[in-house]
C-alpha cells in the first residue's frame, strides 16, 4: 500500500476541502471494505485518505414528512434494524450475507463501491484493457460481465445492492461538494465510464454522498430478488428490485422494476414495468415481464446465462412483491 | 517380552471413544499460535516480485530504487536475468523491509525487463491445444475392449471432467527465519514435515542439518501443499543473513496462496463404457487429459475402483505455463472418481437401473473390497433412506416440485493409507507426570489428542494427564503428515514407548507389591495386579518409586507387531435440490459410510470426515482455478471468485465409521485423504438424477448446469 496522507475532518465542508480535484489526490473513506482491498492491491493509490466516519451528521436514519431520510453512513446493517416498509432495500441488504460487511459497510459505501471485474481488480483499469489499450473481456472469461448496456467499452456490471432499490423507488441522493448541496435522482446517480480514469457515478472528486431521501411507498409494496449461488457471502449473478402498486382489484396502477448486476450501472426495465399496467401479477404475467425487461440483452461469449437469471429474478421480485412467492 | 498389539474390545478405555481434541480451547480463545502469530523482536517482513507473465526471459533486473528506499533492509534477486519465467506470479526478487507496505512498495520499486514469449493456460478443449503443449499420449489395452463394445447390451458415451482448483490454505504458505548465531538458523514454518523441512533447509544453505531448529505449534492447513521448505523458505533465511540475521517473516499474499503454492492437476476425458442388457459393466474406453502446469499430469486411475475385464485408455498430458502443481488430498483419486462413477451412473440411467442396484450387480469387479463396499453401500442407502427417496433420473426424487427437483447420488473409493515412520519417546517422571516427544505435526486433525489417548490408555491415566509435545525437529523424528498415514504412524510409536514406559514401571514397583512385574497392569490410574486389584498401588505412589531418575523409552513404528494397516473403502451419497430456473444447487443431505480399521478417537475421525465433505461439496460447486489465455494470469486469486462452501450451503451431514469385528481387528490405518474422494462424483450423480441430464464439468455452477438443462435430451458430448 502506497503511504498517504491521513485526515478525519469533522464536518462535510472540511471533508470536501480536503477532497482533490482529481481521483488520484484524495479517497473518501466510510466503511473501507472496498477501500482498503483497492489501495492494499495497488488499484487505488490515493495521496490523502479522508476519513468520513467523524461527520456526525452524514449518519442515522430518520422519517421525514413523505418518507424516509438514510445517512450516507448509515451501515448496512442499520437498514435491517431501522428501516420498515421499504422490503426492497431490507431485502436487499440482507443479500449481503456477511456480518462483518454488513457492520462495516454504509450505504454511501454501497451506492460509491467500485466494480468486481476481475480484471479491473487484476489492474487492467475500469474498462479492462490490456498492455496495447486491447479490450479484455470479449476474448476473456465474461461469465460474470454486462448482458445489457454494455455496447461501450465498459462491461463490468455495477455491484450496488441498494442501488436497484433505491432507483425502483424514486429516491434522492443528497450530494455535497465545494458549491454546497444538490440532489441527484438515484436513476441518475449511476454513470457508465467512458474512459479508464472516469468513476460508475455522477460525483466529481471532491463530492460526497450525503444521504439519500426515500419517498414514501405508499399503498405500494416492493421486494429485491438475488440469484446468489452460495448462502455464504458472493455477489449475486442477476437481481431484480421492484415496486408495485395494484389498485383495488387487485390490478397493477404503476410498477418499476430495476435489475442489478447486469449492466454497468443499475439498469431500468421501463417497458417491463409499462407491460404491467392494468394486469394482475400471476406467474406467466411476471414471467412475460422478466422477458420484456431483457429484450434487448446482449450476452457476451461466456454470460449467456445471465439472461435467464435476469427473467427469473425479474419473475420471482414481482412475485414476492405480490405476495405470491 | 512385550507385546505391543491392541487392546481389545471390552478392555479398552479410551480408544475409540468420543473425545475432544485437547487443543479446542487454544484454538477457539486465539491462544494457538499459527506462524502467522509469531512475532520476533526486530523482526522484518519479507514480499517477492513476481512475474506478471506466464512465460518469458529475463532480460534485465534494476533493483537500486528499491535497496535505497528507507526502511529497506536487504533485497536479493532470485532468479536472475536469463531466466526463463513458466508461470505468472513465479518469484524473482525478494525483499525485506520494517513493514509490509514498505517491503510492498520496495517490491513495486524494481524494474524488471522482460522478454515475453508465447503462453498457453487453457487446457479445457482438447482439440484446440496446440501440438507443442501435448506430451505424447500414453495408452494401455487389456481385455477385448473392441470386441466387448460390439457385442454389448448397451452403452454410454460422455465428457466429464473437473477444472484445476488450489488448496486454498487458510494460513498461506510462508515462514519466519532468523539467524541465531552465524552458524545456526531457526524458522518456524508452516509446515506438514516438521522432521523433514529443517534437513531440507541445510541441504540448500550448505549447513549440517543439526543447525537448522524447526519449531510449528499449529498449522492452518496444508492439504499436501505444505511438504517443501520452498523456495521462500530458502530465500528467506538466505535474505535474513544479508540482514545480518535478523528474523524475517514471509507469509505468501492469498492472491499469491491461489497462484504458487500448489493446485491439484485437472482432469478431463470422453468415455465409452458398456454393459450387458441384464446390467453386467464390460468394457471401458477412455481418452483423458488435464494438465498440472508445465510438468503436465499423469492419468488418473481410470477406470477407478472397477475393475472391469475389457478396457482402453490413452492420455494426453498438457503443458500449461500456470502454477505446478502439488498432491492436493488423495492425488489423482477424486478425478479418477468423477469421471469413472458419472459414467457408471449414466450406464444404468440407460439401462433404466437403480445405480444402487447396478453397483451391487457389479460388486464383485470391486475386488478385495468387495464385501466391505456391500454393506458400505447398504448401510449408506439406509441413512439417507434411498429406496424411498430415489426415482428414476428426471423423474425428480420424491419431494420435487415444478422448479426445484431433488435428485440422489452415489459414489464409492478407495485409499491405501497406513503408518509412516515415527520415533516416540514417553518420560514417566518420579512425580507422576508424563510427557510425550515426537517430531510430529498437528494439521488440525487431532494429532495431539491421539496421542494422549493411545499412551493415556496404556498407561491407565486421562488423556489430560499426558503432556504432548510436538511440533519440533529435536525431538525424535516423525514422518510427514501425507498420504493418510500419519494417525497410524504415531500411534504405533506411541503405543510401544508407552508399553515399555509401564513395563519399566513395573519392574520398579513389582517387589514393593510383593509380585512379579509380568502380573502387573495400569487402569484406572493405578497399578495393580492383575486379577487382584485390591493388591495396589497409586499412580503417583508407583512413580514415586523411581526415586530421581525418570524412565524414558523410545517407540519405533515400523516395529515388532504391526499395528497398522493399509487400504480402506468408503461410500458416499447426495441428496441436493436443484433450481431448474436458475441452475442452483442446495445439498439437502450428504452421507459419507467409511472404514478405517481401528479408530483412535471417534470424534476427531468424524471432524476429519466432515472436514473432507465439506471440502468436497466445496469442489462439487463451486471451486475452481480461472486462467486468462491473454493475460496468462490467475483471474481468481481471491477467496470471492475463489468460492468455497460458506456453513449454510452444505446442508445435513451424517457420517458412519465402521467398526467393531473386520474391522478394529485390522490396526490403525488413516482418514485423511479417502472421504475427499467421492464427494464430486456423489454430487455430481446426484444433480443428474434430479434434471434428468448429465452437467459433464463441475464445478455445478449455474452456467454450466442451465447448459446441460437447455440440450436435456442429447448426450453430454
Amino acid at each position: 500500500m502506497h503511504k498517504f496522507e491521513y485526515a478525519s475532518p469533522t464536518t462535510k465542508e472540511q471533508a470536501v476541502a480536503l477532497l482533490g480535484k482529481s481521483w488520484s489526490e484524495a479517497e473518501a473513506l466510510a466503511g473501507g471494505t472496498d477501500l482498503l482491498s483497492l489501495m492494499k492491491d495497488y488499484i487505488s493509490t490515493p495521496a490523502r485518505v479522508v476519513n468520513l466516519k467523524g461527520i456526525k451528521e452524514l449518519g442515522g436514519i430518520s422519517p421525514t414528512r413523505g418518507g424516509v431520510r438514510i445517512g450516507a453512513l448509515a451501515t448496512i446493517e442499520d437498514l435491517r434494524d431501522k428501516l420498515k416498509g421499504y422490503d426492497a432495500i431490507t431485502q436487499a441488504a440482507s443479500g449481503i450475507t456477511s456480518p462483518q460487511i454488513r457492520n462495516m459497510g454504509t450505504v454511501g459505501g454501497d451506492l460509491c463501491q467500485r466494480p468486481r471485474c476481475w480484471y479491473y481488480r487484476g489492474g487492467f483499469g475500469v474498462l479492462a484493457q490490456g498492455e496495447n489499450g486491447e479490450p479484455l473481456v470479449p476474448n476473456g472469461d465474461n461469465r460474470y460481465h454486462a448482458i445489457l448496456g454494455n455496447g461501450g467499452e465498459a462491461k463490468f456490471v455495477h455491484p450496488s445492492s441498494l442501488g436497484p432499490a433505491l432507483i425502483a423507488l424514486g429516491a434522492k441522493i443528497g450530494v455535497f461538494g465545494p458549491g454546497g448541496a444538490r440532489q441527484v435522482e438515484a436513476a441518475k446517480f449511476f454513470v457508465t465510464p467512458k474512459s479508464a480514469n472516469d468513476r460508475e457515478t455522477v460525483l466529481a472528486p471532491n463530492e460526497i454522498v450525503t444521504e439519500i431521501v426515500v419517498p414514501a411507498n405508499l399503498g405500494g409494496t416492493s421486494a429485491t430478488y438475488e440469484i446468489r449461488q452460495r448462502e455464504a457471502l458472493d455477489w449475486p449473478l442477476a437481481a431484480a428490485s421492484v415496486v408495485l402498486k395494484l389498485d383495488a382489484g387487485k390490478k397493477v396502477k404503476s410498477a418499476a422494476i430495476v435489475l442489478g448486476h447486469v449492466a454497468p450501472t443499475p439498469w431500468v426495465a421501463a417497458e417491463a414495468a409499462q407491460f404491467l399496467a392494468g394486469k394482475t401479477i400471476d406467474e406467466d404475467v411476471a414471467a412475460e415481464a422478466g422477458k420484456i425487461a431483457l429484450a434487448n440483452a446482449a450476452p457476451l461469449s461466456r454470460n449467456a446465462y445471465k439472461v435467464q437469471l435476469a427473467r427469473v429474478a425479474v419473475k420471482r421480485a414481482l412475485l414476492k412483491a405480490a405476495g405470491l412467492m | 517380552m512385550a507385546e505391543y498389539k491392541w487392546p481389545e474390545e471390552g478392555k479398552r478405555s479410551l480408544i475409540g471413544k468420543r473425545i475432544k481434541r485437547l487443543d479446542g480451547p487454544d484454538k477457539v480463545s486465539g491462544k494457538a499460535k499459527y506462524t502467522f502469530d509469531i512475532n520476533r523482536p526486530g523482526m522484518l517482513f519479507g514480499k517477492m516480485l513476481r512475474s506478471p507473465h506466464a512465460h518469458a526471459k529475463i532480460v534485465s533486473i534494476d533493483t537500486s530504487a528499491a535497496e535505497k528506499m528507507p526502511g529497506v533492509k536487504a533485497v536479493k534477486i532470485i532468479q536472475g536475468p536469463g531466466s526463463e519465467i513458466q508461470w505468472a506470479g513465479d518469484e524473482i526478487v525478494i525483499v525485506a523491509a520494517v513493514d509490509e507496505s514498505t517491503a510492498e512498495d520496495a517490491v513495486r520499486a524494481i524494474k524488471v525487463q522482460y522478454e515475453k514469449l508465447p503462453h498457453f493456460v487453457d487446457e479445457r478443449d482438447l482439440s484446440k491445444i496446440p501440438q507443442q503443449y501435448r506430451r505424447p499420449p500414453t495408452a494401455q489395452t487389456k481385455g477385448e475392449p473392441d470386441k466387448a463394445f460390439a457385442e454389448a447390451g448397451a452403452v454410454i458415451e460422455g465428457v466429464y471432467g473437473n477444472e484445476v482448483i488450489t488448496h486454498c490454505c487458510l494460513e498461506t504458505h510462508g515462514l519466519v527465519s532468523e539467524w541465531v548465531d552465524d552458524k545456526n538458523v531457526m524458522i518456524h514454518p508452516s509446515t506438514q514435515s516438521v522432521t523433514a523441512v529443517g534437513g531440507e533447509l541445510a541441504r540448500a544453505l550448505g549447513l549440517p542439518a543439526g543447525n537448522v531448529h524447526v519449531h510449528m505449534d499449529h498449522v492452518g492447513g496444508g492439504f499436501g501443499s505444505k511438504f517443501p521448505i520452498d523456495r521462500w523458505g530458502i530465500e528467506t533465511t538466505r535474505l535474513s543473513k544479508l540482514a545480518g540475521g535478523k528474523p524475517i517473516k514471509t507469509m505468501l499474499e492469498r492472491d499469491a496462496e491461489l497462484t504458487v503454492a500448489g493446485t491439484r492437476p485437472s482432469a478431463y476425458a470422453r468415455v465409452k463404457v458398456a454393459a450387458t442388457k441384464e446390467g453386467r459393466i464390460t468394457a471401458w474406453e477412455s481418452e483423458s487429459w488435464g494438465s498440472g502446469g508445465v510438468a503436465g499430469t499423469g492419468m488418473p486411475p481410470y477406470p477407478y475402483v472397477w475393475q472391469i475385464p475389457n478396457a482402453k485408455t490413452r492420455h494426453n498430458s498438457i503443458i500449461t505455463h500456470t502454477g505446478p502443481q502439488r498432491a492436493w488430498r488423495a492425488p489423482n483419486h477424486p478425478q479418477a472418481c468423477l469421471v469413472t462413477m458419472s459414467a457408471l451412473e449414466d450406464l444404468a440411467a440407460k439401462l433404466g437401473m437403480d445405480p444402487l442396484d447396478f453397483f451391487l450387480k457389479n460388486i464383485e469387479m470391486t475386488g478385495v473390497r468387495a464385501n466391505v463396499y456391500k454393506e458400505e453401500l447398504l448401510k449408506a442407502a439406509e441413512m439417507i433412506e434411498w429406496k424411498k427417496l430415489w426415482r428414476p433420473r428426471g423423474e425428480g426424487a420424491v419431494g420435487s416440485t415444478k422448479t426445484v427437483k431433488r435428485g440422489l447420488g452415489l459414489s464409492l473409493h478407495t485409499w491405501g493409507g497406513g503408518g509412516h515412520a515415527s520415533d516416540c519417546d514417553l518420560t514417566i517422571h518420579p512425580d507422576g507426570s508424563v510427557d510425550l516427544k515426537m517430531g510430529t505435526q498437528d494439521l488440525g486433525v487431532g494429532t495431539r489428542t491421539v496421542l494422549a489417548i493411545v499412551a493415556g490408555e496404556t498407561l491407565g491415566l486421562p488423556v489430560n494427564a499426558i503432556k504432548i509435545n510436538i511440533g519440533d525437529n529435536r525431538y525424535p523424528p516423525s514422518g510427514s503428515s501425507g498420504g493418510s498415514t500419519t494417525v497410524g504412524g504415531i500411534s504405533a510409536s506411541t503405543r510401544r514407548a508407552s508399553v515399555d514406559a509401564v513395563n519399566a514401571l513395573f519392574e520398579k514397583v513389582a517387589p514393593a507389591m510383593n509380585t512379579t512385574p509380568d502380573k502387573l497392569e495400569a487402569v484406572g490410574g493405578k497399578i495393580q495386579e492383575i486379577g487382584k486389584p485390591t493388591n495396589s498401588m497409586t499412580w503417583k505412589q508407583a512413580c514415586a518409586k523411581l526415586g530421581t531418575q525418570p524412565i524414558t523409552m523410545r517407540g519405533k513404528q515400523p516395529g515388532k507387531e504391526t499395528l497398522t494397516n493399509q487400504g480402506v473403502g468408503g461410500v458416499q451419497m447426495a441428496d441436493v435440490s436443484v433450481d431448474v430456473e436458475t441452475g442452483i444447487v442446495k445439498m439437502n443431505n450428504f452421507i459419507a459410510v467409511q472404514d478405517c480399521g481401528l479408530i483412535i478417537d471417534m470424534k476427531t475421525a468424524e471432524s476429519q470426515v466432515f472436514g473432507a465433505m465439506i471440502m468436497g461439496v466445496t469442489f462439487a460447486l463451486y471451486e475452481e482455478r480461472v486462467m486468462d489465455q491473454q493475460t496468462g494470469r490467475v483471474l481468481n486469486p481471491n477467496m470471492e471468485f475463489y468460492r468455497l462452501a460458506g456453513l449454510a450451503d452444505i446442508g445435513n451431514f451424517k457420517v458412519h465409521m465402521m467398526t467393531g469385528k473386520g474391522y478394529d481387528e485390522r490396526g490403525v490405518i488413516g482418514l485423511g485423504e479417502p472421504p475427499t474422494v467421492s464427494p464430486g462424483a456423489a454430487i455430481s450423480n446426484a444433480v443428474a438424477n434430479a434434471i434428468g441430464v448429465r452437467v459433464g464439468t463441475i464445478p455445478l455452477t449455474p452456467d454450466r448446469v442451465l447448459a446441460a438443462l437447455a440440450k436435456k435430451g442429447g448426450s453430454n458430448a
